[in-house]
């Protein structure tokens, strides 16, 4: 659980696949076991940034460091949970695939498959440790996801929009799961969403980007106190006043 | 041949769970062979034409157990499917070697392609000539030959397949400390194995549509090819169609025995694959 | 480093190594390792190319090529299309042809051309056949798989906007079907391109390609042997990318469909 500091970081150029959505300046500090969610306009960089932090992309000037120790590439200590369903390895089971990253660090059988069977008990999946990624829904399967990106006890958790492309109501179930497995683990996590919502729901703290460029604009404390009910006349105030930073945005939308 | 395996797929795709059904079945497949052999039974016996040209049914048949019996036919199957796994071996381990190269090196793919697109709009056959008189009649120019044509759908679908592979399988992998090494071993294979699989049944296709031909050319002593060529000169046509009927039962015992089993316990069973 | 850069040092990249391959042919060929009738040098080669569109006899014999392998596509396009469609919209048909079509397709035309050599001859009508028994499978396969997954949403979108069976069939079924009809067309082609090659070879007459390439060996010419699979490759290839290829931009490709397997 480490704290992660990110200083004037700025990423603006052209690759191959297309022009990446820019970020400038962006430092944000955030404290050990802290939520963090990133919100902003589509073109905000938001996903890019967390790219970044995760270390995929080398940013062009600034640095992130994590627990003290600067960032120069992927490592085990962030585990990472993205958007799409087929991040998962269709040739593994779920437990197979929950595996990988302790594979990959060399923990043996007997604890790998230990490990991994309470990752998967944590999202409650433990029924279907052996079935194929196909076989499950889009919820198990991110799901699935969430428990391989703990399996191998990183010490930040990165989400890139993981709910979504799921359905609302799933997307509830998953959003409270996900509170209880913070609460748990009490990972640092980073969370980008467009929901705001879900950020209120989630988040000790609301980092607000606006694009062009693609930069911190405000950030937000969530004050209340968890479990938190969507419903309460608290949960709405901080909702309608997230909006409020965000519909200052050039195109006045949420998202 | 990709197509004839849906084919058989469909044709006994019908759950054959309850045993009337399953004859009900059975009775619909069996029709139009009944019908086309009764056919041909006629138009043999109705003399239309020379009776060592168009021979009946049991005739064919009654040589078809000849020959079996006699060990010949077995002889000559032997060597065919030898030489169709020596040259389909060799097709496989270069073709898929070198596609996976070029799919995972930028250097290897400028090199490479230019040179396999060249060689690959060129039918296989038209390479028997050269290949005859570059190495000789016989079993190592045929089994080189084979090899060398069977090997381009083989490069060309494993360089797609490890070109395809997704993006965010390479990530998560990463993130998760997977080395170079690894990543290679534990997803670019199986990410890219559909492709590769299906490089591998086109090249197996591939071979033993062109290894009958190259066995009549290469003047071979023993094979189905040269068995139904050399029948063509003494008028057997009961033992050429007898060689024939082998020739169709190796083909779709390959389809639906070897890939469709291998594809059934891996891409097919990780739902990368529709069924 | 940007795109352009990439794609202007893949393409020196290919260059360097076609030009590589080359010389490394040439020096063989001019080493006096292998006799020269064997491995003929480029220059040879080419001149021997040269001379024989001059004279005029490669035209000749790419013409009577051409015509057999034509022949055969479109008689297995008028044969295997209609056939295709109607084991897609009638059960009784698939059910007829399907076995058949399963158990014929796995045997290799050339294993027929023994038979056919015994019934026809040697000539046009066993190379025409070959050909046409190797083109119409893909032909009639693809038109049935094509039909058969036309989706059903546009077939009830079009039948609510009050389409009766018959322009249902034309201006929906068809067009729907028409990226498996297209590559059905490709492989077909392809097939019925491999097929003549070695009908020709094997059931020779005295014009086409492949009969070249098999009598050149008879002489040890392999100049004219190699001068040959280059026409040959020629004109593979702009079948497949020139015609092939545009009519599915033309079309397929037009419209944003996906394009369906390479076989």
């Amino acid at each position: 659980m480490q704290p992660i500091a990110i200083r004037d970081v700025s990423l603006n150029y052209d690759t191959p696949g297309g022009k990446v959505q820019g970020v400038t300046n962006v430092s944000i500090d955030i404290d050990a076991s802290e939520f963090v969610c990133i919100v902003g306009p589509s073109g905000c960089g938001k996903s890019t940034l967390l790219n970044i932090i995760a270390g995929f992309l080398a940013p062009a000037t600034g640095q992130i460091s994590i627990g003290g120790k600067p960032v120069t590439g992927h490592g085990m200590d962030r585990g990472v949970v993205f958007q799409d369903f087929a991040q998962l390895f269709p040739w593994r089971t779920a437990l197979g695939n929950v595996s990988f990253g302790l594979e990959m660090k060399g923990v043996a059988n007997p604890e790998r498959d230990r490990i991994a069977r309470e990752q998967l008990r944590l999202v409650k999946l433990e029924k279907f440790t052996d079935s194929f990624p196909h076989h499950l829904s889009g919820g198990m399967q991110q799901r699935v996801a969430i428990a391989r990106a703990l399996a191998y006890n990183p010490s930040v958790l990165l989400m890139d929009e993981p709910f979504a492309a799921l359905d609302a109501m799933t997307r509830d179930d998953m959003q409270r799961l996900l509170a209880d497995v913070w609460k748990e683990t009490r990972k640092t996590v980073i969370y980008v969403t467009h929901n705001v919502a879900e950020a209120v729901y989630l988040a000790d703290r609301v980092v607000v980007m606006s694009a062009h460029p693609g930069t911190v604009k405000t950030v937000m404390k969530i004050d209340l106190p968890r479990p938190r009910d969507p419903l309460s006349v608290e949960f709405l105030d901080c909702q309608k006043e997230l909006m409020g930073h965000l519909g200052h945005n050039t195109n006045g939308a949420a998202h | 041949m990709q197509d004839a395996v849906t084919a058989i797929a469909i044709a006994d795709a019908a759950p054959a769970g309850r045993g009337a059904e399953r004859w009900r079945l059975a009775a619909r497949n069996i029709f139009p062979f009944a019908v086309v052999g009764t056919i041909w039974e006629i138009v043999a016996w109705a003399g239309v034409f020379p009776h060592r040209l168009f021979p009946p049914l049991e005739e064919v048949a009654l040589s078809f157990v000849n020959l079996t019996i006699s060990g010949v036919l077995p002889h000559h199957t032997i060597e065919t499917v030898l030489r169709l796994l020596g040259g389909f071996a060799l097709a496989a381990v270069f073709g898929t070697a070198i596609g996976v190269m070029m799919g995972r090196s930028r250097r290897a793919e400028d090199i490479l392609l230019p040179l396999v697109s060249i060689g690959a709009p060129i039918p296989g056959l038209a390479y028997a000539p050269l290949f005859l008189l570059w190495f000789g009649l016989g079993n190592f120019s045929s089994v080189l030959l084979v090899g060398f044509v069977a090997a381009f759908p083989v490069i060309f679908n494993s360089w797609t397949g490890v070109k395809a592979v997704k993006e965010i399988w390479v990530r998560s992998a990463l993130s998760m400390g997977a080395d170079d090494k690894r990543l290679f071993r534990y997803v670019i294979l199986p990410g890219a194995l559909p492709y590769i699989l299906t490089g591998l049944r086109l090249g197996l296709a591939q071979a033993w549509r062109i290894l009958v031909a190259v066995e009549m050319l290469a003047a071979v002593p023993w094979g189905l090819g040269w068995l139904i060529f050399g029948a063509r000169k003494f008028l057997n046509t009961d033992a050429m169609m007898a060689g024939i009927a082998v020739i169709a039962i190796i083909g779709l015992l390959l389809e639906k025995y070897v890939f469709q089993k291998i594809e059934n316990y891996t891409v097919v069973r990780w739902g990368m694959v529709a069924k | 480093m940007t795109n352009n850069q990439q794609r202007t040092r893949s393409m020196i990249r290919g260059g360097l190594s076609l030009l590589v391959a080359a010389a490394f042919y040439e020096a063989v060929a001019r080493s006096g390792l292998f006799p020269a009738v064997l491995l003929p040098t480029i220059p040879t080669i080419v001149s021997t190319l040269i001379d024989m569109l001059a004279d005029g006899t490669m035209f000749e014999h790419a013409f009577f090529t051409l015509y057999r392998v034509l022949f055969g596509f479109v008689l297995a396009v008028i044969v295997g299309l209609p056939l295709g469609i109607l084991m897609a919209r009638f059960p009784r048909v698939e059910h007829f042809f399907l076995p058949l079509i399963s158990a014929l397709m796995p045997i290799p035309s050339f294993a027929l051309i023994p038979l056919f050599m015994l019934w026809f001859g040697i000539g046009n009508v066993t190379t025409v056949l070959i050909v046409f028994y190797a083109a119409t499978f893909p032909m009639a396969f693809n038109t049935w798989s094509g039909v058969r997954s036309v989706n059903p949403i546009w077939l009830r979108a079009a039948g609510a906007m009050g389409a009766d069976e018959n322009s249902l069939f034309w201006k929906v079924i068809i067009p729907g079907a028409s990226p498996f009809i297209i590559t059905g067309m490709r492989q077909a082609f392809l097939r019925a391109w491999i097929g003549v090659v070695g009908a020709e070879m094997i059931a020779a007459s005295d014009w086409g390609l492949g009969w070249v390439i098999f009598d050149a060996k008879e002489f040890l010419n392999a100049d004219v042997m190699l001068a040959a699979l280059v026409v040959i490759g020629f004109i593979g290839f702009v079948f497949e990318r020139l015609v092939f290829g545009s009519l599915e931009r033309a079309t397929v490709q037009r419209w944003g469909m996906v394009r369906v397997a390479k076989g």
